[in-house]
């Protein structure tokens, strides 16, 4: 700087110098800004929803319908009608408002998601990074971010029209649209979470595991279920646990594909009802600021604080897996 | 010699295994695709993408559907692109890894992707239509149902946060494949931080924000839970003409054609056809996006 203090243009200079200086703090500002609005995005979310279903807690009006012991313990209502303990039936003379038959539904189409989807997606990337050769493995990944890529309405579409068919002519079972139909078409959305993370698990694990494994004389698939899986396994916990939370949240899978009925069963070929499928065919005709509006805005709560919940337990788990393995040497 | 024998078959058999299992997932993606396409082919037309429907739904085309698609993703990226890419930026130039704001943000970016979409579809409905929407009523058109409503800037900003995620994440990659010399270079020829971020580090990761925003049409262009109360509908006279007008979309419209017809086998073809052009879109869409990322990679892998 000093050769040019000489220099007439000096207090241009130095002013232009100013300027940029100071737009290039307002342009941290801006960036630094966009961070706390990626923050307050996720809150703002658990605000209006959660908002809108604290009546349920806190209402007088509500109460009077609805409160928490109607949604979770058994009910006697005290007509034939209805002998059940758990109904879910908000449109009716008496509104019944029962979680029970909801989780149980989420519950019972979600496991068989996963009866599907957890060995098919595991197996596929043990397949891809332990015996797939470079080129399979390279083209067998995209292909299944393409699955991936199927809007949940297709996989609706097709699960209604097509799959729900051929498991009828299969198996006759008494309802067309049940659980395990659903739950194969929600496996179709989630094999691709599982697979991408358990792949990125097992690449992870360091190639002297593998050397050392062969060099005391361990078969390739001895080699790969004792000591690569293991040592993946946080990542492939995870990978199942963030399947898990895109199944329960998943909505017009269920919503076009599982025949919608709230049957508070253990049997798997009965129609089910979700919780996310319920405020998908709920929402549009109930009436603003009614109790069965804010049991509604209570199920999406639920449905937040769940998914969310098991989303924190997934991405802790791959950070600490990155973290353990990070250190061994390739 | 028995025993190394039997071990190897051992292998021989659950190495078939996994390789069936991966074989068995293509075949189910080759069944889906070849089922819709087979099917939805015969009724494709150049009427039917550019005629709006007529008699019920049961003939003429889509376009109305086509259009509020097109119409809403454009402007969900014209939201969601730039909060996108700010973020990314935040996250590889300026973030201080052990700060509390960078471990909140990440983590916040982390649970959003998690976020189920019907829980959007509620957000929007809350936050946009009743809190937003009401309350630019009540300030601009004294009290007015104008855009206190379902309507098209809802649920394209709905959408927009929805797909933030995906357009961060590829951002995010292809930033950190702009190799620091870059960086440095642009500082020692005495450019400020923000400069040799927008003029040298950007323009190298273009490709990674057309990924991202891509990406994330495709997504908002097959994502239906989050709309549905937000702005779409099943028959409209019109195009959309305003950002408050509601709006036809192709996933809505899949969803009400297979579950509400009255008349399933007569909306087949029809449903078929629809579908085939919705998973078209994504599909192109998507595509490219892994393309593009392909490309990416390898030269990420190069610059090592």
């Amino acid at each position: 700087m000093s050769a040019t203090t000489q220099t007439p243009a000096l207090p241009a200079v130095r002013e232009q110098l100013a300027l940029r200086r100071r737009a290039d703090r307002w342009v941290q500002r801006l960036i630094t800004l966009a961070a706390v609005v990626a923050i307050s995005l996720i809150a703002l979310i658990f605000m209006f929803v959660g908002r809108e279903s604290l009546p349920v807690f806190f209402s007088e009006e509500i109460h009077k319908e609805v409160t928490l012991n109607t949604l979770f313990l058994p009910q006697n209502y005290g007509i034939p009608e209805a002998p059940l303990p758990y109904v879910w039936q908000p449109v009716s003379e008496v509104p019944k408002y029962s979680l029970m038959p909801l989780l149980l539904g989420t519950l019972k189409v979600t496991l068989v998601a996963m009866a599907f989807a957890a060995p098919l997606g595991i197996l596929a990337a043990i397949f891809s990074t332990e015996f797939a050769p470079r080129w399979l493995r390279e083209s067998i990944k995209p292909v299944i971010e393409l699955l991936a890529g199927i809007p949940s309405v297709v996989l609706g579409f097709f699960a209604l029209i097509v799959l729900a068919s051929i498991i009828q002519d299969q198996f006759q079972f008494d309802f067309r649209l049940n659980a395990i139909n659903a739950g194969i078409a929600l496996g179709l959305a989630v094999v691709p979470i599982i697979f991408t993370i358990s792949e990125d698990a097992l690449s992870s694990v360091p190639r002297s595991y593998r050397n050392a494994s062969a060099a005391l004389g361990a078969t390739p698939w001895q080699t790969a279920w004792r000591v690569v899986l293991p040592a993946a396994l946080p990542g492939i916990f995870a990978g199942l646990v963030l399947g898990f939370g895109r199944a329960v949240g998943e909505t017009m899978i269920v919503l076009m594909a599982s025949g919608n009925a709230a049957i508070t069963s253990w049997n798997f070929t009965e129609s089910v009802r979700t919780l996310s499928a319920s405020v998908a065919a709920e929402l549009a005709e109930v009436v603003f600021g009614s109790a069965h509006y804010h049991v509604l805005f209570f199920i999406g709560t639920l449905l937040f604080v769940i998914t969310f919940i098991l989303n924190w337990i997934g991405t802790v788990t791959v950070a600490r897996l990155r973290r353990r393995l990070a250190g061994a040497d390739r | 010699m028995n025993t190394r024998w039997m071990r190897r078959s051992v292998d021989g058999v659950f190495i078939t295994l996994t390789g069936f299992a991966a074989l068995l997932i293509l075949a189910m993606l080759a069944a889906i695709l070849g089922n819709i396409v087979l099917h939805g082919w015969e009724r494709l037309s150049f009427e039917f993408l550019f005629s709006a429907p007529r008699q019920g739904m049961t003939e003429g085309g889509i376009f109305p559907a086509i259009f509020g698609t097109l119409l809403v993703v454009l402007l969900m990226t014209l939201a969601g692109v730039p909060l996108g890419v700010a973020v990314a930026i935040y996250f590889s130039e300026y973030a201080d890894r052990g700060s509390w704001l960078y471990r909140w943000s990440r983590q916040a970016v982390n649970n959003l992707a998690g976020v189920p979409s019907i829980v959007f579809g509620l957000f929007g409905l809350g936050f946009f239509v009743q809190f937003a929407g009401r309350g630019i009523d009540h300030a601009l058109y004294g009290g007015r149902l104008t855009f206190g409503q379902p309507a098209l800037i809802w649920a394209a900003l709905t959408m927009a946060i929805l797909t933030l995620p995906v357009v961060i994440v590829s951002v995010e990659e292809a930033l950190r494949t702009v190799p620091q010399s870059l960086r440095d270079a642009s500082s020692a020829l005495g450019a400020t931080r923000a400069q040799t971020i927008f003029r040298v580090v950007l323009p190298q990761a273009m490709s990674g924000v057309l990924t991202g925003g891509i990406l994330a049409v495709g997504r908002g262009a097959g994502e239906v839970a989050p709309i549905l109360f937000v702005g779409a509908a099943y028959f409209l006279p019109h195009l959309p003409s305003s950002l408050n007008d509601q709006f036809m979309h192709l996933g809505y419209h899949v969803f009400v054609l297979s579950t509400q017809s009255p008349d399933v086998e007569a909306t087949k073809p029809l449903l078929y056809a629809t579908v085939s052009v919705l998973l078209g879109l994504t599909f192109l869409l998507n595509l490219v996006a892994i393309a593009i990322r392909t490309r990416l990679r390898l030269a990420a892998a190069g610059n090592r």
